[in-house]
């Protein structure tokens, strides 16, 4: 029983760190810039596919998930561009994209999926390099670095003067403009890093299961946003370093919670439509309060 | 140091609903000017202010010049440079989920590149501290105070020494006053008078307040349908009474005054 509980809890922080980077790139776009980015569902799969093929070609494995970023970063900066240059509204943008990689992760493959089950992995040179065998463990070691990493990285670069005019553009974009911000820059910078955090998780969890598939982006807007919104309400953070670690830790917590739905029965094939619907009850939420309290509220947004 | 030539703007060109906002607006602003703008709505005054900034271009032939520079052709954030701004709302001049200093360190940054270092340190932090201690308002030992949770004038008062902080040349204050209570107002308007005097700074301030725009400034002009229709200096509007202005406006548009809102005294 013990065993499972900490089989089931290990797993799911691993599950937590690597889908994380998801999380923190729809925190970025979503909550920081204020861009709804459905990029996200192409970029991730875009990641996975760019990786898997370098690896099955002979590439070391770390540069193989550095190219990966790269490709993430390009997603995003097509996504942005439609959106800054051509005016497309956001949303539509990201559609778009998205549905532009699908084929393009299908040419880079050159099939639906790719296979990496005698390939070595970011994952077989760590447990290497460490002389660990424990799959979890050199998992988690793996994961958690990456995560650090990104941490630092982020929670440095959000204080600095760029990063604050980036901050500053999803929350007053004519005010930011107004003290000599390109906001077209700015966003692109934002959408772009995103991205590249998404296809990053991409690779990371394209090695760890083996395979990458055209398929394994599906959802993956809605299930960050789901750990974004969780990370929010249970942790309710404040400043930067905070909200960071808020989207990490919401996306192990709904990793566990779907874990342990699994466990008990749940069928795989209805994961997002219970995501879905968690995503739904979340947003729904704080209107339905006010609708309550009788306080008016403005049309949702169309676009 | 400001000229604007021939500057004309047309919103809905080509429609049932075109409106020539500027017409053919000629105005030399010289370095040490404090000029109030007055005119009732729709006369064009906060188009003017939008065309200096550069949040759209004037039609074809105007030309915006700043210290024999012509700016006409560079985009707003390229103009930040020049030129501050505080605007009516105080929501727009202060960025709500960011801290007082975070807001202030956007502000201290105007028209200067941005880099990779961290936006505020101690230095900085003195700084903001000494350009928000004269406001009396405290804000100064509030530095990681989330700005959404000041109040308006607060805001508004902030958002005044944000577009001040960097000494851009020119200030433009669009009604900055107009939706604060009398005290509050009075306090931003004290404050704006000690900033343009200490700063030498170039500014023009739209107004709806008559009293307001005869008490401050060193100039006065009326707008009306988008042109310019008095410019009075300080010798003229020295000893001006309302009642005067409003005859002066009456002469030089050949219609009658009409606008309940311009005609408020100050509280």
């Amino acid at each position: 029983m013990l065993d499972v509980v900490g089989h089931v809890l290990s797993f799911s922080l691993y599950e937590g760190l690597v889908f994380g980077f998801v999380a923190i790139g729809v925190y970025l776009t979503f909550r920081v810039l204020g861009f709804p980015d459905l990029t996200v569902d192409g970029s991730f799969t875009l990641g996975g596919a760019v990786a898997a093929v370098l690896i099955v070609n002979g590439v070391n494995p770390f540069l193989a998930t550095l190219a990966a970023l790269g490709a993430g970063l390009c997603a995003g900066l097509a996504t942005s561009l439609l959106n800054t240059k051509l005016r497309i509204p956001a949303l539509l943008a990201g559609i778009l994209v998205m549905v532009a990689l699908y084929s393009i992760n299908l040419r880079v493959m050159g099939g639906a999926n790719v296979s990496l089950l005698r390939e070595v992995t970011i994952f077989d040179q760590v447990s290497e390099f460490l002389g660990v065998s424990t799959r979890i463990a050199y998992q988690l070691v793996v994961a958690g670095v990456l995560a650090v990493i990104v941490f630092f990285i982020l929670n440095w670069f959000l204080r600095t003067e760029i990063g604050l005019a980036l901050r500053a553009t999803g929350d007053n974009e004519q005010m930011v403009r107004g003290f000599g911000v390109n906001t077209d820059m700015t966003t692109i910078l934002g959408v772009s890093i995103s991205n590249g955090l998404v296809a990053l998780g991409g690779a990371v969890v394209a090695q760890g299961q083996g395979f990458a598939d055209v398929g394994m982006g599906i959802g993956m807007i809605v299930m960050g946003l789901a750990s974004v919104i969780i990370g929010e309400a249970l942790f309710r953070p404040k400043g930067v370093a905070r909200l960071l670690l808020a989207a990490l830790g919401g996306t192990f917590i709904y990793r566990l919670v779907i874990s342990i739905a699994l466990r008990l029965g749940m069928a795989p094939g209805d994961l997002k439509l219970i995501t879905a619907l968690l995503v739904i009850i979340a947003l729904a939420i704080p209107y339905l309060q006010k609708k309550v309290q009788r306080e008016w509220l403005p049309p949702a947004a169309r676009w | 140091m400001l000229r604007l030539k021939k500057i004309t703007k047309v919103f809905s060109k080509g429609t049932v609903d075109e409106v020539k906002a500027l017409d053919k607006i000629n105005l030399d602003v010289d370095a040490e000017d404090y000029i109030a703008i007055i005119g009732s709505n729709g006369a064009g005054k906060t188009t003017l202010l939008n065309i200096i900034a550069g949040v759209y271009p004037p039609e074809n032939g105007g030309r915006i010049i700043v210290n024999d520079r012509e700016i006409s052709g560079l985009s707003e954030y390229r103009r930040a440079h020049y030129v501050g701004r505080v605007y009516q709302d105080p929501h727009i001049g202060t960025a709500a989920k960011m801290t007082i200093e975070e807001n202030m360190a956007m502000a201290l940054l105007r028209g200067q590149p941005r880099g990779l270092r961290v936006a505020s340190n101690k230095q900085r932090r003195e700084l903001f501290h000494a350009a928000l201690a004269p406001l009396g308002l405290g804000l100064e030992n509030r530095l990681n105070t989330l700005v959404g949770t000041l109040s308006g004038g607060q805001r508004q008062a902030l958002a005044l020494v944000m577009a001040t902080l960097s000494k851009p040349a020119i200030l433009l204050l669009d009604e900055h006053i107009a939706t604060l209570d009398p005290r509050t107002a009075q306090i931003v308007l004290d404050l704006t008078e000690m900033l343009v005097k200490r700063e030498r700074m170039t500014t023009i301030m739209v107004t709806h307040n008559m009293e307001v725009a005869l008490r401050h400034g060193n100039r006065l002009i009326m707008m009306h349908k988008g042109r310019i229709v008095v410019d009075m200096n300080r010798g003229q509007k020295a000893d001006l009474a309302i009642n005067d202005l409003i005859v002066a406006f009456e002469r030089a548009s050949g219609e009658e005054f009409v606008d309940d809102n311009i005609l408020l005294p100050s509280g």
